[in-house]
């Protein structure tokens, strides 16, 4: 892909000339109908539509949290393990705080790591798969094997490691979940990289005198963005349980910290006698998880009928 | 096939070598100084600082990081991992006593995945778009968007406190056995079932399955022989991929049910800074995912002769 400074027959030039116009097209996103069509086929799923709804109903818990939850996460508002009633909607923990009310605040911390363990692994994840697949070579080569070397984890295990390094606590679990996702996005974006990296459209931008950054950036990312955005939407879900597994264990968020998986934790020890305590944030996290799956299913289905992610 | 078998096992040693770099830079980004750990753990109170100096160098923590690498490395490659802080003696012996039994909860798991999700994904395919296929991809959706520790809090309190079937905690025993397993299992099971549908679903148009019915054959035999044969290949990696997965799963499971396994020593040791024995138990399991994983590939090309002819 070297810059050719050859002089150019007036059909090969006309012809790359019209490629480049292509080139052109591609930076001002899929051509007119594309979004409406996909927009249509995603609405065609109710599974995607009921995950929509609650993808966005959860983030708006979260930001009116003070308004909507009837008490103080924090605040000792009554007699502790009280069972779920018209006071209490979902009972009271094991000191007497709202259950309602930290379930409640309990999205933000969620919703946050979320967003924040997909900023992580995603941007890193998507420039070294970007990096790998566009440059080939030797780049490729040391890229992939430490990907390799990655995906030889299992995710939790990566993200133990990460915690056992920088000690436990809400932020370290959030860079942990980040790192422990981040070989996927890598993976993937590498892939399909590979694949549009053969196109007519990338080699005649880098003719007509496009540098390397804007080749990638302008003509191969937005290219490959339609898998990216479908992996980000399912590793949310992924995030959030891993997340909510490593507070459980004690690895993540610290108390009194309203957080769904040291909420379950913090019930274990007396689920016999106040099941309500360690089933209600889990029931938040499964309805939070299912809707980003569901949403992630049906972008996948929406953007491209024949694309596939490995499972 | 001999050849095939000799070239992937050539490919895992630069794995395994990144992944025991991996491990280590981690785990010597640790803020805390292991003799310090290792002295207030033994002697208490104040620790007198000739002490300190005398132990770091026994322990070789002076010399630059490539060397202390170097020495982890040859000793790990001798099976030596060095000796845990906590408990005063090798790593080996605690992962050697300890791992059978996170073994038995994995495979355990992987046989309840299976009984479980390729039925249901069979009876999907089979039944495309009915309410059959509609009951199990819910079924699928919630069974792989719960979180592990949840989903044992739920069955404990159904199966051990309501119904008084199953013991809540322990090792040792079946009995003791079934609640993990299920638990473990179920979350497979969901994935597990998704899988064989589509791998189902594409078998299922292919012509040779049009050929089998048209001579004549029922239904039952096509679906079963010609079908789920054809199903399993793709099937049979996600089931190691998802032994990895139940491996890294017993970590929560674990400490969920208070067994005293391998997955709950690595968290204990994390929280009691215990970190050769995390370095050791983390590499370990790692080195465990990936044997695994060339040990599907080869069964892999051995169901597929396709595989083996291709490189």
């Amino acid at each position: 892909m070297a810059t050719k400074t050859v002089d150019l027959d007036p059909d090969v030039a006309a012809a790359i000339r019209q490629l480049a116009a292509e080139a052109d097209a591609a930076d001002t996103g899929p051509p007119k109908g594309t979004g409406r069509e996909a927009f249509a086929r995603f609405t065609h799923h109710p599974g995607a539509v009921i995950g929509a709804a609650l993808l966005i109903a959860w983030p708006l818990i979260a930001i009116f949290a003070p308004i909507i939850a009837p008490y103080d996460p924090a605040e000792l508002v009554s007699r502790a393990r009280q069972a779920p009633s018209a006071e209490h909607w979902l009972g009271t923990d094991m000191l007497g705080r709202d259950m309602l009310s930290r379930v409640i605040y309990g999205a933000r911390v969620s919703i946050m790591l979320g967003l924040i363990s997909v900023a992580m692994g995603g941007i890193p994840g998507v420039l070294l798969g970007l990096l790998a697949g566009y440059f080939g070579g030797w780049v490729d080569t040391v890229i992939s094997r430490l990907i390799d070397a990655l995906l030889a984890f299992p995710s939790i295990l990566l993200a133990l490691v990460v915690i056992a390094s920088l000690g436990p606590s809400i932020q370290n679990m959030m860079i942990a979940v980040g790192v422990a996702t981040l070989p996927e996005y890598a993976r993937l974006v590498r892939g399909c990289v590979l694949a549009v990296k053969e196109q007519a459209y990338v080699e005649a931008a880098r003719l007509v005198g496009n540098s390397h950054m804007r080749t990638m950036f302008r003509h191969v990312l937005v290219n490959v963005n339609a898998p990216i955005v479908v992996l980000a939407t399912l590793q949310v879900g992924n995030a959030i349980l891993i997340g909510a597994g490593l507070s459980f264990l004690g690895l993540g968020a610290q108390p009194p910290t309203p957080e769904w998986g040291l909420m379950s934790a913090e019930g274990r020890v007396i689920i016999q006698r106040a099941w309500w305590i360690s089933t209600f944030p889990g029931l938040a996290i499964l309805s939070v998880v299912i809707a980003a799956n569901l949403v992630g299913d049906g972008l996948r289905s929406a953007l491209d009928p024949k694309m596939r992610l490995g499972a | 096939m001999g050849r095939y078998v000799i070239g992937r096992i050539l490919q895992l040693i630069p794995v395994l070598f990144l992944i025991s770099l991996i491990v280590f830079a981690v785990m010597h980004l640790l803020p805390g100084d292991p003799a310090l750990l290792m002295l207030m753990g033994a002697e208490g109170g104040a620790v007198p600082p000739e002490r300190l100096v005398e132990l770091r160098e026994q322990m070789g923590l002076n010399d630059p990081l490539w060397m202390q690498y170097f020495r982890f490395l040859t000793n790990a490659l001798q099976g030596d991992l060095g000796a845990s802080l906590r408990f005063r003696v090798p790593v080996t012996d605690l992962i050697a006593s300890r791992f059978p039994s996170t073994a038995t909860l994995a495979l355990a798991g992987l046989a309840v995945a299976v009984a479980i999700g390729m039925p249901l994904g069979m009876a999907a395919a089979a039944h495309k778009s009915g309410w059959v296929d509609t009951l199990c991809m819910t079924l699928s959706y919630i069974g792989s968007s719960m979180p592990v520790y949840w989903l044992g809090l739920l069955l404990i309190l159904l199966f051990s406190f309501n119904l008084r079937w199953f013991p809540s905690a322990g090792g040792g025993d079946f009995r003791a056995l079934v609640l993990p397993a299920i638990t473990l299992g179920l979350l497979s099971a969901g994935v597990l079932a998704r899988l064989i549908r589509s791998s189902m679903l594409e078998v299922l148009a292919e012509d040779y399955m049009r050929t089998a019915h048209a001579k004549g054959l029922s239904s039952r035999i096509v679906l079963w022989r010609h079908g789920l044969k054809n199903a399993m290949i793709p099937v049979v990696t996600m089931i190691g991929l998802q032994f990895g997965a139940l491996l890294a799963g017993t970590v929560v499971t674990e400490t969920v049910f208070s067994r005293p396994c391998l997955g709950r020593l690595i968290v204990t040791s994390i929280l009691a800074k215990d970190y050769p024995l995390v370095q050791g138990a983390v590499l370990f399991l790692a080195v465990v995912y990936v044997t695994v994983n060339l040990l599907i590939d080869i069964l892999y090309a051995w169901l597929d002769p396709r595989i083996r002819y291709g490189h």
